[in-house]
C-alpha cells in the first residue's frame, strides 16, 4: 500500500514535468528556454517515473536496469542540450 | 471503456495524427523529424501488440538508423529545396497522386479487415517445433530455422544496399574514404559522450543480439546498436571512416552472408537439405550464424549512413 502511493506520487509528478516540459517547449520565445524546458521533462520527468516504478520492478536487475535507463537518458539529454545550446549560439546572434 | 482501450485509441490517433503531420509538413527536415517520432510510436504500437522483437526493431531502425539517412539525405537536399518547391506539381496531379495512396491504403486496410476469424496463422506448429532448435525465442526461430533462407537473402540485400550505395562514388574516390571527416573538438561534448557511452553500447549490442536466443532481442537489433555506436565515435572526429577498399572491412561485411551459405551447403553436403541444421549442432550454428550476421548488419549499417566515398583514401 506504502508502496503503491510512492508509485503514484511519484509516477505523477514526473507526468506533471513532462507536462510543463512540453508546455515550456511549446511556449517558451527562443531556442535556449525551450531547451531549458526541455531538460527539466528528461532529467525530473524521467527520474520521477523511474524512482516511481522502482517499487514495482520485480527483481534486483530490473530494478537496476530501470535506474540505467534514467542514468542514459540524463548523459544524452545533457550531452544534446549541450550540442544544440551551442549550434544556436553558433549559427546566429541570440535573442 | 477500459484504460487499455483508451489508450489504443490515442495511441491510434497519434498515429493517424503524426502521419498526417509528415505528409503535410513543408520543409524535409520537419518531415524528417515527423517520420522519426512515427516510428517511435509504432514501436509503442508493437509493444501494445506483444510483439517486443518488431518492437525493438523498429525503435532502432525505423525511429534511430532510417532517421539518421534521412536527416542526412535532407541536409544533403537543403541547396536543392527551395527550387524543387518553386516546381510543385499541379493540384491535379497531387490529388490523383492522393487518391493513388488512398486506395492503396483503403486496399491494404480491407485485406486485414476481411481476414477470417481466428486468421491463418503458423504459430501454432512454431510453437509446436520450438524444441527442434534448442532456442527459447520463437521468433529467432523462425527467423533462424523455419524461414533461415529469407534471413539469408535479406542479408544478401543489405550487401547489394552497400554496393547501391559505393556505385554512386566518383571514379578518382573509388576506394576512398565515405563522406566527410568528422571535425569535433576532442575535449568536446560530443567526443565526452562517444567515450563515455560507446562502452554501455557495446555491451548493450552483444548483450541483445545474444539474449536473442531466448527473449525478444536478436542480431538485427543489437548490431544496430553497435552501428550507432560506432557512427557516434565517427561523427565525434575519434576515429575516421575506413576506406572502402580496406581488405578487412570487405571480411567483414561478408561474414555474415558467407558464413550463412556455408552452413546451408553445409546442410545440403552432409544434411537432408540447404540450410537444414543438423539436429545436435542446431543451436551453436545458428550461433555462428548470428555471430557473423551482428558484425556484418554492424558494418554495413554503418557504411550505409556513411555515404559513397567522397575522399581519397589518404587520412
Amino acid at each position: 500500500m506504502a508502496l503503491d502511493i510512492v508509485t503514484i506520487v511519484a509516477v505523477s509528478a514526473g507526468a506533471f514535468f513532462f507536462l510543463a516540459g512540453t508546455v515550456g517547449l511549446l511556449r517558451f520565445p527562443d531556442t535556449l528556454t525551450r531547451l531549458h524546458a526541455l531538460t527539466k521533462a528528461d532529467n525530473l520527468g524521467v527520474g520521477l517515473v523511474a524512482l516511481g516504478l522502482l517499487p514495482r520492478a520485480g527483481s534486483l536487475s530490473g530494478g537496476l536496469k530501470l535506474i540505467c535507463v534514467w542514468l542514459l537518458v540524463l548523459l544524452a539529454s545533457a550531452t544534446v542540450s549541450q550540442l544544440i545550446a551551442r549550434a544556436a549560439r553558433d549559427s546566429g546572434p541570440l535573442p | 471503456m477500459t484504460f487499455a482501450l483508451a489508450l489504443h485509441i490515442a495511441l491510434a490517433g497519434m498515429m493517424l495524427g503524426l502521419a498526417a503531420w509528415t505528409i503535410a509538413a513543408r520543409e524535409t527536415f520537419a518531415a524528417v523529424v515527423g517520420f522519426v517520432v512515427y516510428g517511435l510510436f509504432l514501436a509503442l504500437v508493437w509493444v501494445r501488440l506483444d510483439a517486443l522483437d518488431v518492437a525493438l526493431a523498429e525503435a532502432a531502425i525505423g525511429g534511430g538508423l532510417n532517421g539518421l539517412l534521412l536527416l542526412g539525405a535532407a541536409a544533403r537536399l537543403r541547396a536543392a529545396e527551395a527550387p524543387a518547391d518553386a516546381e510543385r506539381p499541379g493540384a491535379s496531379l497531387r490529388l490523383l497522386a492522393a487518391l493513388l495512396s488512398a486506395t492503396v491504403a483503403a486496399a491494404l486496410a480491407a485485406a486485414v479487415l476481411l481476414l477470417p476469424e481466428p486468421a491463418p496463422t503458423l504459430a501454432p506448429a512454431a510453437a509446436a517445433n520450438a524444441a527442434a532448435t534448442g532456442l527459447a525465442n520463437p521468433v529467432t526461430n523462425v527467423l533462424m530455422a523455419f524461414r533461415a533462407m529469407d534471413t539469408m537473402l535479406e542479408k544478401v540485400v543489405l550487401l547489394l544496399a552497400v554496393v547501391g550505395v559505393w556505385s554512386i562514388a566518383p571514379d578518382h574516390f573509388w576506394g576512398g574514404r565515405p563522406g566527410v571527416r568528422h571535425q569535433a573538438d576532442p575535449q568536446g561534448t560530443l567526443a565526452f559522450l562517444a567515450r563515455v557511452l560507446t562502452p554501455f553500447g557495446i555491451v548493450v549490442g552483444i548483450y541483445l543480439s545474444w539474449t536473442g536466443a531466448s527473449h525478444p532481442g536478436g542480431a538485427f537489433q543489437g548490431a544496430t546498436i553497435l552501428a550507432a555506436m560506432w557512427l557516434l565515435i565517427m561523427m565525434a572526429g575519434l576515429a575516421d571512416t575506413p576506406p572502402m577498399n580496406a581488405r578487412r572491412l570487405r571480411l567483414m561485411l561478408i561474414a555474415g552472408p558467407a558464413v550463412f551459405l556455408l552452413v546451408g551447403l553445409g546442410g545440403l553436403a552432409f544434411g537432408a537439405a540447404f540450410l537444414a541444421y543438423p539436429a545436435a549442432y542446431a543451436k551453436p550454428l545458428i550461433l555462428a550464424i548470428e555471430a557473423a550476421m551482428v558484425l556484418t548488419v554492424a558494418i554495413t549499417l554503418g557504411l550505409l549512413v556513411a555515404g559513397p566515398p567522397e575522399r581519397s583514401a589518404a587520412p
